[in-house]
């Protein structure tokens, strides 16, 4: 072996070189404040070696950037770990990086001869800043889409090439294809390959002009192998310990949330997303822009800002008397709190904010929904995986009811997405709209005139109502019990989802209360119901609440089957599908989710 | 770099300085005319984009007047419409998104949700009869104007030339502007 290793000596000259890489001597000995350089360059590391594995199995372009990350983070075995390392360490570096440029700031690192290595430092903080920012969009979740669309738009304010430089980096006037395709060339090429030569000129630098130890030296003096490299090891083992709790910190308290690293929903530009925000590590940014009116952004977004950078590379020459070393030190400490300080305003008032809240609670309900479909047998169409969403009765139904719908109706006294609505109720209830219970509701004399069925409605004196007043208070316990036949038979003709078993077991009742319904208790007095009734007055029980029924009452609803001759303009239902207000498929979305008619995973499928 | 000694016994002869300095210059020259091709094939396609430019505005159908409460309360509509992203076109796909109400005088009225700050999608807020931006807090009134003079939007929200065709269906005009100016200029 030795043989070996001599031979291979001669040929290459190793041994000078990591006898010259480990020999640095360190005055004072090894300490544990010299750690933070040797961490952040074990995480560039981390960061090449995920990065490569993801480059692997990630493709950039609008249908496919959310699409291969899916498949990722969901599919391929370890894939959330990976994303989950990569995305950490990320924001690891972040934290990183101000703890050793607060080392190299106090023990006076960065002053003369070392400006040239504090200003490659800065500029190696710069890129990992552009690494976090161009790798926050890659997924093109709606987080990242929507938080990039703002870091690009203040691009657009610059004087003069505001508008050329915004199109150079989103590559076009709109955001698409060719966003990804540059984020990522500059995430995976351009800005490591970067990182790469700086970080080299960075250690050498720093070789070149020998360790700046802190004062006054209470140990003799070491060298980095193996006393420092030693402490840098367990340095880097924190660092990987916390990012491998963070990536299973959901799993180990049972806390709702992902594996690793998140996904959002797929990026759409017509689907709102009042969740945008930046990383938390860029907060402070967005935080800070909020005091600026106006015409006075570019100050907030690109003056000061500027400012505060060219004055970071003028500190090494501030830093050459005893008081500018301390004035460079209270400029950084005033720095670092005042980020703090924008960092947790952000915070608290996203926190007091019940909008921001609800708006998180829906992104995290759309991103699970997303992968949900995803995974159905369905699967990811070619077109991408942001029209799975749109077509999806349990996304939209709501959002649809709550616009077109909710003016006059609620769910379960809401407008379908869990908000109040703002005007006041003038028709039904509609959750569990022709369920069982629903039809209870509404044949049971106490609560046939609440708002939740015709109280708040012109019906409200209705025949309907005055039937239910009349003839089932007066039932005799039988009759109540033909009555609970009946609602099964109407309740049947809907076919719920929810109901299928219970309208099996009991076909019997069901055939029964059909009988019933046309003969003692005598709806097809006024109703329709399985035989064409030329003198109905009231709306068709044949099919009542079927998905055909539904939408064609939601299309016509003074077609002669429902509420002929009752309409009043100002007051009835919208013919939302005559009238063109709403298309065919919107109104199939709505009534889907009115039924309950969603694609659900099976309970095998989910373990 | 040693700086420049002085002429002594030992410097060469002008003729051997002359042609040291023509080898020197044509080492560059050659050296850097072999970089000139793939450079600037590179940068011609880096530059590409500048070259590309937004679609015009255009009308598109975006729903019937009926669809629009008659006291002024904005609904949200998707524009649908044809999308070029780079080498794909789709013939109906969202590409952006509007609110769009009529007034109690029975004007219809259509907006961009786009924040014209820094173009995040702007909330309507029934609570305060106006529009909210989650982002950074710009709050506009329901006929798209600055609600508060210190919040961050440098203009109002913008607005969208509307046509109603066949009696009752709505058409907006739609469009981008750059965001983060006091003037609107469509994206070009």
């Amino acid at each position: 072996m030795k043989r070996l290793l001599d031979w291979f000596d001669q040929r290459t000259g190793y041994r000078k070189v990591t006898h010259e890489a480990l020999h640095e001597p360190i005055p004072g000995g090894a300490r544990w404040r010299y750690v933070w350089g040797s961490t952040l360059t074990f995480c560039f590391v981390v960061q090449v070696i995920t990065g490569f594995a993801l480059w692997m199995a990630y493709s950039p372009g609008s249908q496919t950037a959310w699409e291969s990350v899916y498949y990722i983070q969901h599919q391929m075995t370890g894939g959330w770990l990976l994303r989950g390392i990569h995305s950490f360490t990320a924001q690891a570096m972040n934290i990183l990086l101000v703890l050793h440029l607060m080392q190299v700031m106090i023990d006076g690192a960065y002053k003369a001869p070392r400006e040239v290595n504090f200003w490659v430092g800065l500029i190696l903080l710069q890129l990992v800043l552009a690494l976090s920012l161009t790798g926050y969009l890659l997924p093109w979740d709606q987080k990242g889409y929507w938080a990039t669309k703002v870091a690009t738009n203040l691009l657009g304010i610059v004087p003069f090439i505001g508008a050329d430089l915004q199109k150079l980096v989103v590559g076009g006037p709109d955001y698409g294809h060719h966003t990804l395709t540059r984020f990522f060339a500059l995430h995976a090429g351009v800005l490591p390959a970067a990182m790469v030569a700086l970080i080299v000129g960075h250690v050498w630098l720093f070789r070149r002009h020998g360790i700046t130890t802190k004062k006054p030296h209470k140990k003799r003096d070491s060298h980095f192998w193996p006393d420092q490299v030693l402490m840098d090891t367990v340095a880097c083992l924190a660092v990987t310990a916390a990012v491998l709790f963070l990536c299973v910190r959901h799993k180990i308290f049972g806390t709702a949330g992902p594996l690793g690293a998140e996904l959002g929903a797929p990026a759409d530009p017509s689907e709102p997303f009042s969740a945008a925000r930046p990383e938390w590590y860029f907060l402070f940014l967005f935080q800070f822009l909020k005091y600026f009116p106006g015409s006075m952004e570019i100050w907030g977004a690109i003056i000061i800002p500027g400012i505060v950078m060219f004055v970071m590379f003028l500190l090494p020459k501030l830093g050459e008397t005893q008081r500018g070393h301390r004035f460079n030190l209270a400029l950084l400490c005033g720095l670092i709190l005042g980020s703090g300080w924008l960092t947790w305003q952000a915070m608290k008032q996203d926190g007091a904010d019940p909008g921001y809240r609800l708006a998180v609670v829906e992104a995290d309900r759309d991103a699970h929904r997303a992968a949900e479909l995803a995974r159905s047998p369905d699967g990811i169409p070619i077109s991408g995986a942001a029209s799975l969403l749109r077509a999806d009765p349990l996304t939209q139904g709501p959002k649809l009811f709550a616009k077109n719908c909710a003016s006059c109706h609620r769910f379960d006294g809401h407008d379908g997405t869990g908000r109040p609505s703002v005007d006041p109720q003038t028709a039904s209830d509609l959750k569990g709209f022709a369920s069982r219970e629903w039809l209870a509701g509404l044949l049971d004399p106490a609560r046939v005139d609440s708002p939740h069925y015709f109280g708040a409605t012109k019906f409200k004196e209705g025949k309907m109502v005055k039937w239910v007043k009349k003839n089932v208070t007066a039932y005799t316990p039988d009759q109540k019990a033909q009555l609970q036949k009946v609602i099964m038979a109407v309740s049947a003709e809907a076919g719920l989802r929810s109901q299928n078993s219970a309208d099996r077991r009991d076909a019997a009742a069901i055939k029964e209360g059909a009988a019933l319904l046309r003969g003692d208790i005598g709806c097809t007095e006024c109703h329709a119901f399985q035989k064409p009734d030329e003198d109905a007055t009231a709306p068709l029980l044949t099919g009542y609440g079927s998905r055909d029924w539904l939408i064609r009452f939601i299309s016509h609803p003074a077609h002669p089957d429902f509420y002929p001759g009752t309409r009043d303009d100002k007051k009835g239902m919208p013919a939302f599908g005559v009238s063109q207000i709403l298309d065919a498929q919107s109104i199939g979305l709505i009534s889907d989710w009115l039924r309950g008619q969603w694609y659900e995973p099976s309970p095998r499928a989910t373990k | 770099m040693q700086p420049e000694t002085q002429p002594n016994a030992d410097a060469p002869a002008p003729e051997e300085q002359r042609r040291e300095f023509l080898k020197k210059a044509l080492s560059v020259a050659i050296g850097g005319a072999t970089m000139v091709a793939p450079a600037a094939a590179g940068l011609a396609v880096y530059l590409d984009p500048l070259r590309r430019k937004a679609p015009p505005g255009k009308f598109v159908r975006v729903t019937t007047i009926e669809a629009l409460p008659a006291d002024g309360v904005p609904k949200k509509f998707p524009i649908i419409s044809s999308r070029e992203d780079a080498w794909n076109k789709t013939p109906a796909t969202p590409i952006g998104a509007v609110y769009l109400r009529r007034t109690k005088e029975g004007a219809l009225q259509a907006h961009n949700v786009a924040c014209p700050h820094a173009g995040c999608f702007v909330d309507y807020k029934p609570e305060k009869n106006g529009y909210h931006c989650p982002c950074h807090n710009s709050t506009f009134e329901l006929d798209g104007t600055i609600a508060d003079e210190n919040s961050p939007s440098p203009r109002g929200l913008d607005e969208l030339k509307i046509e109603v065709r066949n009696q009752k269906e709505v058409w907006v005009h739609f469009q981008n502007f750059y965001a983060g100016h006091a003037e609107k200029t469509p994206v070009a």
